[in-house]
C-alpha cells in the first residue's frame, strides 16, 4: 500500500496535469479536494487513479469555495492537502485563501490559467495573476510561483508544500492551460532521494492528547475586535513577510549585462521571450531576458537592477498589463521605458516577440 | 475559580460569563451541547467549528479544538478536517442565514453525501449579527429590518424548513432532528444521538435548533418565550425526522 510511487529518476512524456498528480504524490500529499473545471480535471482524474494506491484520498465538492475550505479542514488536521482549479473557480478560491492567509494556513492551490474575464476560453491565458497574487479582501500573504515547464512543475508544486508548511502563507503554483495539456518530457523522481527535505505537516486542531492534562485546546479564528488589534496582526505577517522573502524568491535570466533592451515575462511566454532572445543575440541584437519566477514575493531588487542597467524593457504578456503593472509598481521612481506586448487570453511567439524587438531597437 | 455548577465540564472558564446578549438562544443551545459533549465524554476529539454570525461568539466558548471560519462555510471546513482525520468528532455550529442561505449548497451536498460530520443549526428566524435582517426562516409577517412591513410570504416565500429538506435528502444512516431552547434536556438528547451517529460512523446528522434573539424581535422574556413556544413551533415542528436503526432504542 505504502510503496513509494517513483523510485529512482524516471524519464517521462506527460501531460502537465499529469505532472502536477505525480509531483503531489512525490512530495507526499495525503488528500486533495478539487471540482471540477477545464483546463485543470485531469489533476483530479490522474489523482483518483493513482492515489488510492498509496493510501491517498480525494473529495470532490460541491464547488471551489468547499474546494477550498475543504483543503483548509484537511490542513488544520495535519495533513498535506491541495486543491486545483481555473479561471471563475479560481475567483471562489479567493475566499477560503484569504483565510487561510489570514490564519497562516499552509494551503497549496495549483491554478492551470484560462481565458478571462467570466467563462471566456477553456483554453489558455495568463490572465489570473493579479487575482492569484493580490485577490481577496487582503494584502497578498501568499507565494505565488510561475512555472513554465513540464520539469518546473514537477519542481515547484513539490516545492510549494515545503514553502507552505515552512512559513505558513498559502501558496499557488500558477500554470496555465498549455501547461496542462500539452506533452512534455520531464524527469520525476523522489525529492527525499535526491536530498530535498519534505517539510513535515504538523495539526492545529484535532492534536493527540488529553485536554488540560497534557494537552490545551487550540482556538483559532480570522476576526478581531478592535482596529489596533487587526493593525498589530497585518503588521506582524508583513514583517514576516518581508523578512522571509529573499529565501523565497526565485528568479531567471539571461544576457541582462549589456543589454539594451531586456525582455520581461513569466510562465509559458518566457520561453516564447527566451527564445527571442537566443535568436536576436545570434543576429547581434544586444537583448537580454528577464523572468520572475515568483510572482509573490516579487523579485523587487533584481528586477530593479536590471531596469537600471538597460535602455529599454519589454514586458510581453498573456494578458492586458497584469505582469505589467507588478513590473511597474516594482520599478517605480527610475525612469527606463517600458514597452508592451500584450495579448490577452493569446499565446506568444517568438517570432513575434523577435519583431516587435526589432522594431524597437 | 471555582466552576459554576451549572456549567458543563467543557464550556471555557475563562470566557464566561458569555459574550451573547441576556436572553439569547445560543447560550441555552451550546449548553445542551456541552452537557451532551460532557456525557459522552469526548471533549479531546471534538473539533469545534463556528461560522459568521452571532455564533463566531464561540470561537474560544468551549475547551475544545476550535477554528472560526467565514459565514457559511463552516460545514466545508469540518467536512475537510473530518475527511483528513476520521478519528475527530467534527461540530459545524452556525446560524440559520449560514446554513440556510449562504452556505445551503454545503448542508445540502454535505448530507447528499452523507459525510460523518454533525451539523448543528440554530434558527433564530433572523440575520442576528448584522442587526436583524430577514433570513430563509423568518415567519410570513415577521416585521425585521428588511421586511419592515412583515414578510410576504407570496411574494418571498415560506419559511426554509431545514430538516424536513435535510432529511428529504439525507442517506441512509442520517439522523436529523429539531428541537427547541425551549425544551433542554431534548434537545441534548438529540445533540447526544446527533454526535452518536457520527462516532458510529454511520452517516450525516443535522440538528437545528430554535432558538431566541430578543435583541432583534425587541421582546422582553415573557414575549421571547411566547415567540419561541408559540410562534415559531406553528412552521418548525419539533421532533426527530430521521433516525437510524442503532439510534432507535437509546
Ligand atoms: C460573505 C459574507 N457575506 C455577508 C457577511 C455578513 N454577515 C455576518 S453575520 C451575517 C448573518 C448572520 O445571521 P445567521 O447566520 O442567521 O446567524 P445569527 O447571527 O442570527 O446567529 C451576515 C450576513 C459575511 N460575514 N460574509
Ligand atoms: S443579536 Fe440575537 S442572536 Fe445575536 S447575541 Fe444578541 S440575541 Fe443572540
Amino acid at each position: 500500500m505504502t510503496e513509494k510511487p517513483i523510485q529512482g529518476e524516471r524519464k517521462m512524456f506527460l501531460t502537465g496535469n499529469e505532472v502536477v498528480a505525480w509531483a503531489a504524490l512525490a512530495a507526499k500529499v495525503d488528500i486533495m479536494y478539487g471540482y471540477p473545471i477545464t483546463p485543470q480535471n485531469e489533476i483530479m482524474h490522474y489523482w483518483t487513479r493513482m492515489a488510492p494506491k498509496y493510501g491517498k484520498k480525494f473529495l470532490q465538492t460541491e464547488d471551489e469555495l468547499s474546494a477550498g475550505f475543504t483543503t483548509i479542514g484537511g490542513v488544520l488536521a495535519g495533513k498535506k492537502a491541495f486543491t486545483a482549479t481555473a479561471g471563475p473557480g479560481n475567483t471562489l478560491m479567493q475566499e477560503p485563501i484569504s483565510m487561510a492567509e489570514m490564519m497562516r494556513i499552509p494551503t497549496v492551490v495549483v491554478i492551470q490559467q484560462r481565458g478571462g474575464p467570466s467563462t471566456a476560453t477553456v483554453i489558455y491565458s495568463q490572465q489570473e495573476v493579479t487575482m492569484t497574487t493580490y485577490g481577496g479582501n487582503g494584502e497578498g500573504f501568499r507565494v505565488v510561483y510561475s512555472t513554465a515547464t513540464h520539469q518546473e512543475l514537477f519542481d515547484y508544486t513539490i516545492k510549494a508544500f515545503n514553502t507552505a508548511w515552512k512559513y505558513r502563507f498559502p501558496t499557488f503554483v500558477l500554470g496555465d492551460g498549455y501547461q496542462a495539456k500539452m506533452r512534455e518530457s520531464l524527469h520525476i523522481y523522489d525529492p527525499e532521494e535526491k536530498g530535498i527535505k519534505l517539510v513535515e505537516p504538523t495539526p492545529t486542531l484535532s492534536r493527540p492528547g488529553q485536554i488540560g492534562v497534557n494537552r490545551e485546546p487550540n482556538h483559532i479564528r480570522n476576526t478581531y475586535n478592535t482596529e489596533e488589534e487587526l493593525y498589530q496582526i497585518v503588521m506582524g505577517y508583513a514583517k514576516e513577510y518581508a523578512e522571509i522573502s529573499p529565501e523565497i524568491i526565485e528568479f531567471q535570466e539571461q544576457d541582462v549585462d549589456d543589454a539594451e533592451i531586456v525582455i520581461v515575462s513569466h510562465g509559458v511566454v518566457s520561453r516564447a521571450a527566451l527564445a527571442a532572445t537566443q535568436e536576436l543575440r545570434k543576429a547581434g541584437y544586444k537583448v537580454g531576458y528577464f523572468r520572475p519566477i515568483t510572482l509573490r514575493p516579487f523579485p523587487t531588487e533584481r528586477m530593479r537592477a536590471v531596469a537600471a542597467n538597460t535602455k529599454k524593457l519589454l514586458v510581453v504578456e498573456s494578458a492586458l498589463g497584469q505582469l505589467n503593472k507588478l513590473v511597474l509598481n516594482e520599478i517605480y521612481g527610475l525612469t527606463t521605458p517600458i514597452e508592451t506586448l500584450l495579448k490577452p487570453g493569446v499565446g506568444v511567439t517568438s517570432e513575434e516577440i523577435v519583431t516587435r524587438i526589432k522594431s524597437l531597437l | 475559580m471555582t466552576l459554576n455548577p451549572q456549567m458543563p465540564k467543557c464550556w471555557r472558564v475563562e470566557s464566561k460569563p458569555h459574550k451573547f446578549c441576556p436572553g439569547c438562544g445560543h447560550g441555552l443551545v451550546l449548553k445542551a451541547l456541552g452537557e451532551a459533549i460532557d456525557e459522552l465524554g469526548i471533549q479531546d476529539r471534538v473539533v469545534f467549528g463556528c461560522d459568521i454570525g452571532c455564533s463566531l461568539l464561540t470561537w474560544d466558548f468551549f475547551d475544545v479544538d476550535t477554528v472560526q471560519t467565514h459565514h457559511g462555510r463552516t460545514t466545508p471546513v469540518i467536512t475537510g478536517l473530518k475527511r483528513a482525520n476520521p478519528d475527530a468528532i467534527g461540530i459545524a455550529y452556525m446560524g440559520d442565514g449560514g446554513g440556510y442561505a449562504i452556505g445551503s449548497q454545503h448542508l445540502v451536498n454535505a448530507a447528499a453525501r452523507n459525510e460523518k460530520i454533525t451539523v448543528i443549526l440554530a434558527n433564530n428566524t433572523n440575520y442576528g449579527m448584522t442587526g436583524g435582517q430577514m433570513a430563509p426562516t423568518t415567519l410570513p409577517g415577521q416585521k425585521t429590518e428588511t421586511s419592515p412591513y412583515g414578510r410576504d410570504a407570496e411574494d418571498i416565500g415560506y419559511p426554509t424548513q431545514g430538516p424536513e429538506m435535510v432529511a428529504a435528502i439525507g442517506q441512509k444512516g442520517a439522523y436529523v432532528a429539531r428541537g427547541t431552547m425551549a425544551n433542554i434536556r431534548q434537545l441534548k438528547g438529540y445533540f447526544k444521538k446527533a454526535l452518536q451517529n457520527q462516532m458510529d460512523g454511520t452517516g450525516f446528522s443535522f440538528v437545528e435548533a430554535l432558538a431566541s434573539c430578543p435583541t432583534n424581535w425587541r421582546t422582553n422574556a415573557k414575549d421571547t418565550w411566547n415567540f419561541v413556544e408559540n410562534e415559531m413551533s406553528k412552521y418548525f415542528a419539533v421532533g426527530e425526522l430521521k433516525v437510524p436503526d442503532q439510534l432507535k432504542e437509546v
